[in-house]
């Protein structure tokens, strides 16, 4: 979905409320409203992400802030999308898995290509948001101890047991090699 | 040890890992269709309650409400073993139990209508408790099982299954002992498998292509061809159903029982004649989806000085909950999972299940032996402790070898065929240090203040990882790519990976020339799906058979361009050679011109081997605060070959979750025994393992060829959370001195136990205590 569509379908009209969204450094502008395709104030960034915009690579399980499968960066922070209203994220830069991926040249963030090495998901319905809090952890500290790792992805929740491959996953591209 | 092999024992990457890390694997809640609508459940408030009246007019009413379906309006679905338990019923048997379905243009406004059908209840009273529930007079779940008592067997499981342990003459057995200890001990604390995505399903009713009536469905499954005959005999006969599996989120078992969530959405879309998806929300799926059911033994158990268990005897109760699909068969196994650890001649084991008010038991990984053996293992334990026997030597003696055998699943002995597991438990305790940590029984390894350290150990093996049938095609197309026909799903193993694998390894060709088809039934053989370890063994098993079958078909058309007989060619990287003339060789795309070749495998039931999981664990218990803290596990385990060593890590890892050790530290389900509501379904108050809390895991891999599998190889992943609860009891036990014999290990019952609080026995205190364990 391209600026140009969202923009020509949400001509603006006196009276009307419009939120501009940047998602993965595309800008959507997106009508407050009840109708189909337009945001309605109580959609979470979640929904909004997945239902509204198709970027279905962010996950929702609890849907209540408690598992992390939803996270997504704000700015460089990593926050719950399942717990954010959408109309409170206007002009603020959110990036999803799938805006890990270098724009141009379609290259593997190295987190993401180190997952795969390292087989770190088994089910992976857990990794987008694990992924996303590794990168708002190395993005804040790019070379955390072992024990900062689990701190930042103590809020992710994996029923597999991924954790052990996680963190070496992450290990793997943090500034502390080894 | 030499690696032989190109691929098998190496890491190769996940074939799904690309969408895995990019967001852009497609699960069932990812697709997109054309006129979707979203299907709710209304449920019930009550435990027990017979339905007076139903109005949905005001369901009806509301803007963008496409149906609202009662029991009036649907034919009468029923399954479950016996199939007595009903789609819709009316009569409601747990907090939650289906009343009326919904479909609407969006999921919230299906909820709100959800709020606007107003039910009439004649409240009954209810049951929770296994052992009331048997009582005279205690209410009665269904007219055909008087005292709630279920009906053993299980028709899946053949002409017979195993309904107890009976073997022997226990009067023999106990006159023969040195102790007999009688004791009682229950794993009936409820944890869930719960999988991170919840059970879901998109159903699409329409016409076939012949032009009769057809259903497709998309789940979040890892069975999608079992859902198929499921769906197939619950819907009737002059229907087609087509079942698309694609990644799920997590199942470890649990989802088979899908058969519900896949009727709401059909029928939804049967009436609506648009495709309806069904999402359960996390509190649907803790409040209203499967538990593991619920174990309580009382038993008599001889034994001799030196280990020898002389008898077993008594009775095994087990909790369904509201209805039963695999109790049964968990029973079936469970038992013989029993006889394959514990090698005792005389047993005499009386399985009964019994129906409560509460939603329903299902299947979790450790299917029925970890429910018997985690209520078992803390009485053998008084055993051993009286005759000061080391539990890590008892298990090495009596867990099975070869010459030895068992009664398996469908009550026949079968003889073991497969290996000794002793060297590898000697070094599984070697890693671990048990000589140095072990103390004796009630002994603590160290004791700094408050703070005391004990260890435990356990054992778990599973004839199931030669279970059911699978079939597989390998297809070769005329450019030479490789398709495998399997309806393997994908559910975290990573056995769709090692489906390829193994194709590349029998065909020597680049991993890349192979792909998988998609899990649909339609174009795929049957494929009973990967539980109890049987994706090693059974499914690789018969797609390495297709891999023979097509490279034999092969070199058959080969033949006559090399002037030699089939059985003398062989091949790698699309070339085909004689043995005895390698230089002369054929493209792989000659023989195929205008050609398909297609290799069919199919794996019959081999019930005569079992692996073996032995889990050692280190806990510390303050004994001020009663917190238990698991500092650490070692698993050692002989697969036989890897196949693929980061999978099997991570499988063995996975002894943690999924209602596997944490179910004797913190994971419990809890009923309000008065209303019969889950107090904790939710991710918040339903306590799961977080990273900074993970103990540090050792996992000893030993690889004594298997002479069964054409790579040696045996199955271990699903028994990963079965030895570790009953090896934590026992660890907490050691570390205070005290017996803790009932899961999980709060601090409330360790404070208990040191007689620092209230007192044990009391069975409303238990309960309260029990209830405020939640908050510990």
């Amino acid at each position: 979905m391209s600026r140009e569509n969202i923009e020509s379908r949400n001509e603006p009209v006196a009276g009307e409320k419009l939120i501009e969204l940047r998602v993965n450094s595309q800008v959507y502008v997106l009508r407050v409203g009840r109708g189909p395709g337009e945001l309605d104030p109580a959609h979470t960034l979640a929904f909004t992400l997945r239902e509204t915009l198709g970027l279905t690579g962010t996950k929702v399980s609890c849907d209540k802030g408690a598992c992390g499968g939803c996270t997504v960066l704000r700015e460089a922070e990593a926050v719950l999308s399942c717990m954010l209203l959408t109309i409170e994220c206007g002009g603020k830069e959110i990036t999803t898995i799938e805006g890990l991926k270098d724009a141009k040249t379609g290259a593997l963030d190295p987190l993401q290509q180190s997952f795969i090495d390292h087989s770190a998901f088994q089910c992976g319905y857990c990794t987008p948001g694990m992924i996303m809090s590794s990168k708002a952890l190395l993005t804040a500290n790019p070379s955390p101890a072992e024990e900062e790792i689990k701190e930042a992805l103590s809020g992710n929740f994996c029923r597999c047991i991924s954790q052990y491959q996680v963190v070496e996953a992450v290990k793997a591209v943090s500034g502390k090699k080894g | 040890m030499a690696q032989p092999y190109r691929y098998i024992g190496k890491a190769t990457p996940r074939k799904d890992g690309l969408d895995i890390v990019t967001g852009e694997s497609r699960f069932v809640d990812d697709l997109k269709f054309e006129r979707l609508l979203h299907g709710v459940v209304v449920r019930s408030p009550h435990a027990h309650a017979m339905i007076k009246s139903i109005d949905s007019a005001g369901a009806k009413g509301l803007e963008g409400v496409r149906a609202v379906l009662t029991r009036e309006d649907i034919p009468d679905f029923k399954y479950g073993n016996p199939r007595v338990f009903r789609l819709l019923d009316r009569k409601v048997r747990y907090v939650g139990d289906a009343v009326a379905l919904i479909a609407a243009e969006s999921e919230q406004i299906a909820r709100e209508a959800a709020g606007l059908v107003a039910i009439d209840y004649h409240v009954l009273p209810a049951v929770f408790d296994d052992y009331e529930a048997m009582e005279p007079g205690a209410p009665q779940l269904y007219e055909e099982f008087p005292g709630n008592v279920l009906p053993l067997g299980d028709p899946f499981l053949g002409q017979k299954s195993m309904v107890e342990i009976r073997t022997g003459d226990v009067a023999d057995g106990l006159s023969e002992a040195d102790v007999i200890i009688a004791g009682k001990c229950g794993y009936d604390n409820l944890p869930n498998p719960m999988p991170m995505e919840s059970p879901r399903v998109v159903a699409s009713w329409g016409r076939g292509v012949e032009g009769r009536d057809c259903v497709t469905f998309w789940i979040s499954n890892q069975a999608p061809y079992l859902m198929k005959v499921i769906l197939g005999a619950i819907l009737g006969a002059n229907l087609d159903v087509r079942v698309f599996g694609g990644p799920c989120g997590g199942s470890f078992g649990s989802k088979l029982m899908s058969w519900q969530p896949m009727c709401y959405a059909a029928l939804l879309s049967k009436n609506t004649g648009r495709p309806v998806k069904v999402v359960y929300s996390k509190e649907e799926h803790l409040g209203s989806f499967v538990l593991r059911p619920s174990s309580r033994l009382d038993i008599k158990v001889g034994m001799k000085k030196d280990g020898t268990v002389t008898a077993i005897a008594g009775d095994w109760l087990i909790g369904t909950g509201c209805y039963s699909q695999t109790t049964q068969a968990q029973v079936a196994v469970g038992c013989g999972e029993a006889m394959i650890a514990l090698r005792c001649k005389n047993w005499s084991v009386k399985p009964k299940i019994v129906c409560t008010n509460r939603t329903a038991s299902g299947i979790a990984r450790g299917f029925g032996g970890q429910e018997l053996k985690c209520a078992l293992f803390p009485i053998l334990s008084r055993g051993m402790e009286k005759l000061q026997i080391d539990p890590l030597d008892f298990m090495k003696k009596n867990f099975i070898k070869p010459g030895d055998g068992y009664l398996w699943r469908d009550a026949q002995w079968y003889d073991y065929r497969g290996i000794s597991f002793t060297a590898m438990m000697d070094r599984g305790a070697e890693v671990f240090g048990w000589k140095q940590k072990w103390k004796g029984w009630l002994t603590p390894t160290s004791v700094e203040g408050a703070k005391r350290i004990g260890i435990g150990v356990g054992v778990h093996g599973n004839a199931d990882v030669g279970e059911d049938v699978s079939e597989a095609y390998v297809r070769i197309d005329s450019n030479g790519s490789i398709v495998v026909h399997s309806c393997l799903q994908e559910h975290g193993t990573g056995q769709r990976s090692n489906g390829a694998k193994v194709v590349a390894e029998v065909l020597q060709t680049p991993l890349e020339w192979v792909s998988m088809t998609p899990a649909d039934t339609m174009v795929n053989p049957f494929e009973f799906g990967p539980f109890g370890s049987r994706g090693t063994y059974v499914i690789l098993g018969a797609i390495i058979r297709a891999a023979e079958d097509a490279r034999s078909k092969l070199f058959e058309v080969a033949a006559p361009m090399l002037g030699c007989a089939a059985s003398e060619l062989d091949t790698a990287d699309g070339y085909i050679w004689a043995k005895s003339a390698p230089k002369r060789r054929v493209r792989w795309q000659r023989a195929l011109f205008q050609r398909t070749i297609l290799g069919y495998g199919r794996f019959e039931p081999d019930y005569s081997l079992s692996n073996c999981l032995m889990s050692f664990v280190e806990v510390e218990v303050d004994t001020e605060t009663g917190n238990l803290v698991l500092q650490r596990v070692v698993n050692a385990t002989d697969v036989g070959q890897i196949i693929d060593p980061q999978g099997l890590a991570g499988q063995l890892c996975g002894c943690l979750g999924t209602a596997g050790i944490d179910s004797a530290i913190f994971e419990e389900t809890i009923l309000d025994s008065s209303t019969g509501r889950i107090l904790n379904a939710n991710m918040i108050d339903y306590k799961w393992r977080t990273s900074s809390e993970m103990p540090t895991i050792d996992n000893v891999v030993f690889q004594t060829p298997m002479p069964t599998h054409r790579f040696h190889a045996i199955g271990v992943g699903e028994i990963a959370t079965a030895p570790g609860p009953s090896a934590v009891l026992m660890a907490a036990s050691n570390a205070i001195g005290a017996w803790l014999d009932s899961y999980p290990v709060t601090p409330c019952k360790v404070l208990r136990a040191l007689g620092k609080v209230g007192n044990a026995g009391n069975k409303q205190r238990a309960h309260t205590a029990r209830k405020r364990g939640a908050g510990d």
